[in-house]
């Protein structure tokens, strides 16, 4: 439990962090931080005797891998082709991104307050912290992808997004299918492939990869 | 049996598409194409006659327990929308493809040269596209459903920047990234979905049979939250209002064989992730509350694509608006239950094969006219006979005049409001239908009359059969549809009907 905490607690910096940098390069660093982080979660969260080894060690191997080096990796080399180094002047400044960040944790926390979960009595207690935590990341990798302007800032958000779902999921709907956690790794794996292709061509086709230049159609 | 051939259907477009990417030739890859795609039709025909053997022996068809991967009635009128679409696609393809191959690109819009996509990734992108589609339909279980749905979104956005244009990278930008966050969302709708079958048997949980037969065990509240985000996760994808924003911009960048199979086939693999929420829902007795959101987002977007087609200048614009009325048409008829969602399923079917005529003749407008302005395109049924007709047939089923079968399916659907007291609901449905009839005649009518003006009339650049037969087929078939409903599909659609809380 303490340790499923602190976790979650390194998570949530990362997202501040997130919130207030404008560096590109340092954008990703805390990304791939976050990633890491979430590979120890299906580690510190086994538990009892229905404690599979191979499959929680396969599954946090998986995320290390993916979350850690393979996603970091393929936003920096689209980083460099790019040839960006920081986020344009978002829509709201960073140090009202932070304090937005702040207000979405204590709404999560207020929201949490107020909801009780179904139980099994054989399971163990799931740790206060885990909803209001990925409640907020998720909030958050929405407030990245909507007030942010380069592409690639908005991908970092999905990244975001996908992360505070993925707690969310491992704390509260344990005992997925191996094979579905699978589905959806090779798949949010690919969405980060396909988006890194798109940027690519931007950046060559506008010579930017401001989205909000993106203008030319609407009604 | 029937799981077997739903694997195959699976199996193989995705080896097909594989082998694409890597195939030099043109020409046999093309034949490729053409011959998954009949493969994959002749596979469909065969769970049809699997279905229709057990009808008549009056055996229903069960769905082996903890099956993944399994045929049943929904899944299986849903697929045969994407495979008979797809076929039509393909033969259109295969001109397009040796057509693009011949000229220069110049945009029509900019006058700016432009490269295509090469051939290879197009071809495999769009086998693997039916591939995802096919995953989509025939999976029996949530996580398998959303890994299927998301996949449908990154095989197609490489099909949907084939013109390597910036106005089609706008468009693919806005598609990956809004369907995306849409589809992450329904994620979390799967875990809480799970959260709420906390007490079901776990190795079986998020099946759709197993939770249906557990129905009872399940925590409301969660439940109804877990609807609340499949309905705005595969919403967005289904081009359901306000959510809608990316589909106009997918459906008139990308070529128009593209637009035929997002619209025609992709918005209702999407409206089946919803579905299968909704008879989770309807057997817990939540169908209340499904219906009712079914209902404000059903008829919120035919207002929204109301307001989009009056006045519209795009052709194919005003296309993609009506694919957003006709999934509110959709998500109102199951929402209204009854016999609307039997006419929910037939308007699925009808909706389909008339859209996918629609873009495939807009297709042919836009080679011969190069615009897609409303106001540059004149004398069609002089300059291009059967595609005249063919515009002005597509648009009388597509605004649900008699006899086509769409004319069927919106008055049932209409009848299912009526008898259920929803007055205000008709009411509102009749107007909007009325309104949108008003504006695409105002759009399409002077685009066929006239005389042809400008420089438009090429020569050599008569109709080919490729770029015909597929929407005459299509046309015929929702024609066919309107005149004759065979019982085997009839009884189809009343099972489909029963699963989603209607008779």
């Amino acid at each position: 439990m303490q340790l499923v905490n602190t976790t979650l607690v390194l998570v949530m910096l990362a997202n501040l962090a997130l919130l207030s940098s404008s560096r590109l390069a340092s954008c990703i660093q805390f990304v791939a931080a976050q990633g890491i982080l979430l590979s120890l979660l299906p580690l510190e969260m086994a538990h009892g005797e229905s404690f599979e080894y191979g499959r929680v060690l396969t599954l946090a191997a998986i995320i290390l891998v993916l979350k850690g080096w393979v996603f970091p990796m393929l936003l920096s080399r689209t980083l460099r082709t790019a040839q960006v180094r920081h986020e344009v002047i978002p829509m709201v400044g960073y140090v009202a991104s932070l304090v937005a960040g702040v207000m979405v944790l204590s709404l999560s926390f207020w929201i949490s307050s107020r909801l009780t979960f179904p139980h099994r009595p054989d399971s163990p207690a799931i740790s206060t912290l885990v909803l209001p935590f990925a409640l907020s990341t998720i909030l958050i990798g929405l407030f990245l992808i909507v007030t942010r302007k380069t592409a690639l800032m908005q991908v970092i958000g999905y990244l975001v997004l996908e992360n505070g779902i993925y707690i969310f999921g491992m704390a509260l709907a344990q005992e997925q299918q191996f094979l579905v956690e699978m589905g959806i790794l090779l798949d949010v794996f690919v969405a980060v492939f396909v988006m890194g292709i798109a940027i690519f061509h931007i950046n060559r086709e506008f010579d930017h990869i401001d989205v909000h230049q993106l203008t030319s159609l609407k009604d | 049996m029937i799981g077997s051939i739903g694997s195959a259907l699976i199996l193989v477009p995705l080896v097909a598409g594989l082998a694409a990417f890597w195939w030099r030739d043109d020409r046999s890859r093309r034949v490729l194409l053409l011959l998954t795609a009949t493969a994959h039709l002749g596979l469909t025909a065969a769970a049809w006659v699997r279905w229709h053997e057990n009808f008549i022996s009056d055996t229903p068809l069960p769905i082996p327990a903890g099956a993944w991967v399994a045929l049943d009635a929904t899944g299986l009128l849903f697929l045969t929308t994407v495979s008979v679409l797809f076929f039509a696609c393909s033969i259109y393809s295969v001109g397009y493809l040796a057509r693009e191959k011949e000229h220069t690109h110049i945009d029509y819009e900019e006058q700016l040269f432009f490269n295509n996509e090469p051939e290879a990734v197009f071809t495999g992108c769009l086998l693997l596209f039916l591939a995802s589609m096919t995953l989509v339909c025939s999976s029996q279980h949530f996580g398998l459903l959303w890994v299927g749905v998301e996949a449908t979104t990154l095989a197609s956005a490489p099909l949907i920047y084939f013109h390597r244009q910036h106005r089609s990278l706008e468009a693919t930008w806005k598609y990956l990234l809004i369907c995306s966050v849409g589809i992450a969302l329904a994620l979390l709708g799967n875990f809480l979905l799970a959260v709420a079958a906390i007490d079901n048997n776990s190795s079986t949980a998020l099946l759709v049979t197993d939770l249906i037969a557990n129905a009872s065990k399940l925590h409301t509240p969660w439940l109804k939250v877990s609807f609340l985000f499949f309905l705005v996760g595969y919403g967005t994808k289904m081009g359901l209002a306000p959510m809608h924003t990316w589909l106009p911009d997918a459906h008139s960048e990308s070529p128009s064989v593209v637009s035929a199979l997002l619209s025609g086939a992709l918005l209702n693999c999407a409206f089946l992730g919803i579905l299968r929420a909704h008879q989770v829902c309807v057997a817990a007795d939540s169908g209340e509350f499904s219906q009712q959101l079914l209902r404000v987002f059903g008829l919120f977007s035919m207002t929204i694509a109301a307001v989009f087609i009056l006045g519209q200048v795009d052709f194919k614009r005003m296309l993609a608006y009506s694919s957003v009325e006709h999934m509110g048409i959709l998500a109102l008829g199951v929402g209204l239950g009854g016999a609307g969602a039997f006419g929910a399923g037939l308007h699925a079917i009808n909706h389909s094969l008339t859209k996918a005529c629609l873009f495939l003749v807009a297709g042919n407008i836009l080679a011969a006219y190069e615009t897609k302005a409303v106001k540059d395109v004149s004398g069609l049924r002089r300059l291009l006979p059967l595609s005249g007709v063919l515009w002005l047939g597509g648009f009388l089923s597509i605004t649900g005049s008699p006899p086509f079968g769409t004319f069927l399916s919106e008055f049932t659907i209409l009848k299912a409001a009526l008898d259920a007291d929803h007055t205000i609901v008709a009411v509102l449905y009749l107007a909007l239908l009325a309104l949108i009839f008003i504006g695409m005649a105002n759009i399409v009518l002077p685009m066929a009359q006239g005389r042809p003006r400008g420089a438009v009339i090429k020569s050599g650049s008569g109709e080919a059969l490729w770029a015909t037969l597929p929407p005459a087929m299509l046309g015929l078939l929702v024609l066919g549809v309107g005149l004759y409903l065979p019982p085997t599909m009839s009884a189809m659609l009343h099972e489909v009907a029963t699963a989603l809380g209607g008779k």
